[in-house]
C-alpha cells in the first residue's frame, strides 16, 4: 500500500514536473519525518523555485467557469492531485476492523500527529470553554475546533493573523480544525440569504450587512492559520427535502471549487471538502462522485445531525464511507454522543465534532460509561463518591459527586470540573475504540459499550441495532 | 499557633512569622501577609490544576460559613471534615463567617443569633448552630460568631454599644462550648473585636477580648466602604496598643494595596484576599508597581495612568463602592488593549502572563468567555500575594516608604 502511494506520487511528480518533497518548512519541523515519503535524492538539493500557486490557480478557477472546468481539462486534474499530494496531511491506516468497516490511523498533520478515531472538542471562540490550553494538551487532547464565524466577527482575521494565527492567538501547540463559518450564518443569523455568490448577512454586532464568500471563509481561515480548513458549504435543513436540497448539493461542488482555488496556503492548512445531497441517496451518491475526483486531503460528511430520523443519519454516513477513498481521512460533522460515535467509527469515520460534552458540562451533565449524572440534582448532595470511580481524570482523582453538587452552588470552577470530566471522557473512550480496533477486538467492545451503557437489549435504539447489523455486529 | 516577630518597624508595624499552624504545627505563615480566599474551598475560577501554576501560595486558605451552612447535612453525614470533602490537602483551613467579597444585608441581627447568606438564602446561626457547624467543618482555626452590623453609615452608639456586648456574650458561649468539644480540641479560636467607628468602644471591645483565651483577633467593621482610612487608621492604631504583642491581628474587609500599607504600619499582620477576586469580577487586571529596586521597577504602565486617572477623580470617595476599578488596575476590556500583543504585566511570572497576552485576554472579556476569570484571577492572585512579599522585605529593609512612594506615588492625591 505504502509503496503504491508512493509510486504514484513520484509518478505525479514527474507528470506535472512539480516536486512532491518540499524542503521542510518552519511549522513542520517537529513533525514526525517517518511519514513523509520521499523520493530518493529529491530532498534537500531541490533548488527551482516552487510554482506560484496561487496565481497559476486564479487563473484556472474561477468562481463563473467552475462548473464546465472540473472533468475537461487533464492539466487541471492532475495539478489539482499534485497539489494534494503535497498536501500537509498523512493518513496511515495502522489496523482495519475486519468485521465493522471501522479503522483506526494516524493522522499526521502540521502541529503534531493525532490518532483516530478521534473526538475534536469544540473552543467556540478560541478558547475550549473555561479551560486552560494546558490543561487540554494534559487531557491528551491532539486538534481542537475553532469557528470561523465567531472568530471573523471578533477579534477579526487581521488581529489573529498578526498574533500568528490561532495557534498563536490562544497559545495552543497542537492541531486546529477551523468550520466554514457558513453553519452558524444559517442557524445564528435569522436574517441570511444564500445566492451563488455567497451567504449575505447582517452582522448581529454593528448590522452591516456582509457577504461570506467561499473565497471570503477560506480567506478567514487562512488568516487563522488552522491545520485543516472546511470549505463553505450550503447548509439547509437537515429535514428539507425538494429542488433546494440539490441545488445546495450543487451549489456546495462548485463553492468546493472556489475554495480551492481560493486557498493561499495549500502546503500548510489542509481544506477539506463536505459531502451533501441531505438525506437523498441519489443526491448523497452524485455529490460523493463529484468531490471525490477533487483530489482533496480529506472529507467530511456534512448535512447531517440536523434533527432527522436516526433511520435516515446512519443510512446516509454508511453511504458516505462507503464511496470515500480509503487513503483519506473521514470526518463526520456535529457528531459527538458517545453512542453515535461508537456506532459512526463501525461505519467507517476517522473524525467527530460537537460541542456536546462541553455545553452539557454548564447544566452540571457529566458523562459516564453508563449515561449522564446530573451533578445539580439532590440525589448527589451526600453522594461522595467521584463522578466516575473509574475514570482517571483530575476531576475525579480529587473532587466527590457531593463536591461538586455543592460548588454548583457557589462558584464557575463547578463547570470547569465537569467540563474537564466530559472531555477527558470523550476522549478516553475514543482511545478505548481505538485500541480495541488495533488489538482486533472492536466488535466485542461495542458488545461492552453498548451492555454498560443501557440497562437492558429492549432500550437499544432501534438504529444503532440497524447501523451495527449492517457491518455485521449482531448486539447481543 | 504562636507569632514570631522578628522586628517591629516604628513601634507598630509588625514583621514576623506566624507558627505552629494547622494540626500537626507543621504549616507558617509569614506576616505581614493575606490568607488565600475561597468559595468553598475553591478559589474562585480555579481548578487545582490552575491553582497550583502558582508557587508560593499562602499556607491558609480561608472558608466562610456563608458559603458552607447549606451544606451541613451534606458534611455532617461526610464526617472527616470540610478539608477533605473539598478535596483540599495541604492546606490550613481558616473559617470566618462572612464572605468579605459579598456584602450581607443588615437587619436580620437579634441578641441570639446572626445570619449568613447563601445560595437558598438566609441561614440564622445561633451559638449551638454555629459550634454544630464548626464541628462539621473541622477547620485548623475559627473566627467566633459576633454582631458586626455596625458598618452602616450613621449607626447609632447605642447600636455599637449592643454590637461590642452581644459579640462578647457570643464568644464566651462559643468558648465555652469549644472547651467541651474533644473534636475542637487542638483548633484555635479568634476573638472579634467591634465597636464601630466609636474609639471608646473600639477600646472596650479589645481589652474585653484580650481577657479571653483566644488565639488571636479578627478586627471587624473597619471595612472598605465604611470608613475612610484616617479614622480605620487611628481606630486599629488606638486597638491594637490594647492587644498583646505576641497575638496576630487580621483585619477583615480590607484589600486595596494603599490601605494594606496603612493598616501595616496602625499595626494590622493578617488580611483576606478577596481584593484580587473583586478585580477579577469586574474584568481588570492588577498593574500597580512594587518593586523598589529601580531595574525591576515596570515604567510600562506609564501610558496606563490616564485610565486609572480616571478611576481616581472621585478620589478615596469611591471607596463606598466596591465594584468601581482603582487606581491599581487596569481594565483588559478597554479597546486600547485590542491589539496589544505584550503580556499583563511585563516581567510577571504567573501563567497568565507568561502564556498569554492582553489582545487575548481582551477578546475573551468581550466574548465573555469563562476563561477570561481563569486567567485573571491567575494573574490578580499571583500579583497580589508578590505585593505582600514585597511588603515583608520593604519592612526587613527598611524600606517602607520607598515601597509607599513606588505603590502609592502614581497617586497624586
Amino acid at each position: 500500500m505504502l509503496f503504491t502511494l508512493i509510486l504514484f506520487r513520484v509518478l505525479l511528480s514527474a507528470l506535472t514536473k512539480y516536486p512532491v518533497s518540499r524542503k521542510g518548512r518552519k511549522t513542520r519541523k517537529t513533525k514526525l519525518p517517518l511519514h513523509k515519503h520521499t523520493p530518493s535524492g529529491k530532498r534537500g538539493d531541490d533548488i527551482r523555485p516552487k510554482p506560484p500557486l496561487h496565481v497559476t490557480c486564479s487563473t484556472w478557477l474561477l468562481p463563473e467557469s467552475c462548473e464546465a472546468d472540473v472533468n475537461t481539462s487533464e492539466n487541471i486534474m492532475s495539478l489539482k492531485k499534485a497539489l494534494s499530494a503535497a498536501s500537509p496531511l498523512t493518513l496511515r491506516i495502522v489496523a482495519e476492523c475486519p468485521v465493522t468497516k471501522a479503522r483506526a490511523c494516524d493522522l499526521i498533520l502540521p502541529h503534531s500527529a493525532v490518532s483516530t478515531p478521534v473526538f475534536m472538542p469544540v473552543g467556540t471562540q478560541g478558547t475550549m470553554k473555561g479551560i486552560t490550553v494546558d490543561q487540554l494538551e494534559g487531557l491528551g487532547c491532539q486538534i481542537c475546533l475553532g469557528n470561523t464565524y465567531h472568530l471573523g466577527m471578533r477579534p477579526g482575521p487581521d488581529l489573529i493573523e498578526k498574533a500568528n494565527g490561532l495557534h498563536g492567538f490562544m497559545n495552543w501547540k497542537r492541531n486546529l480544525l477551523t468550520d466554514s463559518g457558513g453553519f452558524q450564518m444559517v442557524s445564528l443569523v435569522k436574517l441570511s440569504e444564500v445566492t451563488e455568490e455567497g451567504v449575505k448577512f447582517k452582522s448581529p454586532y454593528d448590522g452591516k450587512e456582509i457577504l461570506l464568500s467561499p473565497e471570503k471563509s477560506i480567506d478567514i481561515q487562512n488568516s487563522l492559520g488552522s491545520d485543516i480548513m472546511m470549505q463553505l458549504d450550503d447548509v439547509i435543513s437537515s429535514t428539507l427535502k425538494g429542488p433546494r436540497v440539490e441545488e445546495a448539493m450543487h451549489r456546495s461542488i462548485r463553492w468546493l471549487d472556489r475554495c480551492i482555488a481560493a486557498n493561499k496556503n495549500p502546503d500548510k492548512q489542509n481544506l477539506f471538502a463536505i459531502i451533501q445531497g441531505g438525506l437523498n441517496v441519489e443526491l448523497r451518491k452524485a455529490c460523493l462522485d463529484e468531490m471525490t475526483q477533487r483530489d482533496v486531503p480529506g472529507f467530511a460528511i456534512g448535512g447531517l445531525s440536523g434533527g432527522e430520523e436516526k433511520n435516515d443519519f446512519w443510512r446516509m454516513v454508511t453511504l458516505s464511507t462507503d464511496h470515500l477513498p480509503r487513503e483519506k481521512p473521514r470526518y463526520l460533522m456535529g457528531v459527538g454522543y458517545p453512542v453515535d460515535l461508537v456506532v459512526c467509527v463501525a461505519l467507517g469515520c476517522d473524525m467527530f465534532d460537537c460541542v456536546f460534552p462541553t455545553r452539557t458540562a454548564r447544566f452540571g451533565s457529566a458523562l459516564v460509561p453508563w449515561g449522564s449524572l446530573q451533578i445539580k440534582h439532590n440525589q448527589y448532595a451526600k453522594d461522595f463518591q467521584p463522578i466516575d470511580p473509574d475514570c482517571q481524570c483530575p476531576t475525579c482523582f480529587r473532587h466527590s459527586r457531593a463536591y461538586l453538587h455543592a460548588l454548583f452552588k457557589s462558584d464557575t470552577a463547578a463547570t470547569h470540573h465537569v467540563t474537564i470530566h466530559n472531555i477527558a471522557y470523550q476522549l478516553t473512550l475514543m482511545l478505548s475504540v481505538r485500541r480495541s480496533i488495533v488489538e482486533g477486538r472492536f466488535p466485542e467492545f461495542i458488545q461492552t459499550f453498548m451492555k454498560r451503557m443501557f440497562p437492558s437489549r429492549d432500550q437499544y435504539p432501534g438504529w444503532a441495532v440497524d447501523a451495527l447489523a449492517s457491518v455485521n455486529v449482531t448486539l447481543e | 499557633m504562636k507569632l514570631q516577630l522578628s522586628c517591629v518597624v516604628q513601634g507598630r508595624s509588625r514583621l514576623g512569622v506566624l507558627k505552629g499552624l494547622g494540626r500537626t504545627g507543621q504549616h507558617s505563615l509569614e506576616v505581614p501577609g493575606c490568607l488565600l480566599h475561597t468559595q468553598l474551598g475553591t478559589v474562585p475560577h480555579l481548578t487545582q490544576d490552575t491553582l497550583h501554576t502558582m508557587s508560593n501560595l499562602p499556607s491558609v486558605s480561608q472558608v466562610t460559613l456563608s458559603h458552607i451552612a447549606e451544606h451541613q447535612e451534606a458534611l455532617e453525614e461526610f464526617k472527616d471534615g470540610f478539608r477533605k470533602f473539598a478535596g483540599l490537602h495541604d492546606t490550613v483551613l481558616y473559617c470566618s463567617l462572612h464572605d468579605p467579597a459579598t456584602p450581607c444585608p443588615t437587619g436580620h441581627t437579634t441578641s441570639k443569633t446572626v445570619s449568613v447568606w447563601g445560595s437558598g438564602g438566609r441561614i440564622e446561626l445561633t451559638v449551638a448552630k454555629f459550634m454544630a457547624l464548626q464541628k462539621t467543618v473541622q477547620p485548623d482555626w475559627y473566627q467566633s460568631m459576633a454582631d458586626g452590623e455596625t458598618w452602616p453609615k450613621n449607626t447609632s452608639r447605642k447600636r455599637v454599644r449592643k454590637s461590642v456586648d452581644r459579640s462578647l456574650a457570643h464568644l464566651d458561649e462559643c468558648l465555652l462550648v469549644h472547651h467541651k468539644s474533644q473534636e475542637l480540641e487542638s483548633v484555635e479560636v479568634f476573638g472579634v473585636v467591634e465597636g464601630g467607628d466609636i474609639l471608646e468602644e473600639r477600646l472596650r471591645s479589645a481589652r474585653e477580648t484580650a481577657k479571653r483565651p483566644v488565639a488571636g483577633f479578627c478586627l471587624d467593621g473597619l471595612q472598605t466602604g465604611c470608613m475612610d482610612q484616617a479614622l480605620r487608621t487611628q481606630l486599629i492604631t488606638a486597638v491594637t496598643t490594647e492587644l498583646p504583642e505576641d497575638k496576630p491581628r487580621l483585619l477583615q474587609g480590607v484589600g486595596r494595596p494603599d490601605e494594606v500599607l496603612a493598616c501595616v504600619e496602625a499595626g494590622v499582620d493578617l488580611f483576606e484576599s478577596f481584593f484580587p477576586f473583586q478585580v477579577t469580577e469586574r474584568g481588570c487586571a492588577l498593574s500597580f508597581s512594587f518593586h523598589i529596586s529601580p531595574e525591576l521597577a515596570v515604567p510600562a504602565l506609564d501610558e496606563e495612568r490616564d485610565t486609572a486617572g480616571e478611576a481616581l477623580q472621585n478620589g478615596d470617595l469611591s471607596l463606598d463602592d466596591q465594584t468601581q476599578m482603582t487606581s491599581f488596575e487596569i481594565n483588559l476590556k478597554d479597546e486600547r488593549y485590542r491589539d496589544d500583543f505584550r503580556p499583563v504585566v511585563e516581567g510577571c511570572g504567573c501563567y497568565c502572563c507568561k502564556n498569554h497576552q492582553r489582545a487575548y485576554l481582551h477578546h475573551l472579556l468581550v466574548t465573555n468567555e469563562m476563561l477570561a476569570g481563569v486567567l485573571l484571577m491567575i494573574h490578580n492572585t499571583t500579583h497580589y500575594h508578590a505585593f505582600f512579599g514585597a511588603l515583608r522585605e520593604a519592612l526587613a529593609n527598611d524600606e517602607m516608604d520607598l515601597l509607599k512612594r513606588r505603590v502609592l506615588g502614581e497617586r497624586k492625591d
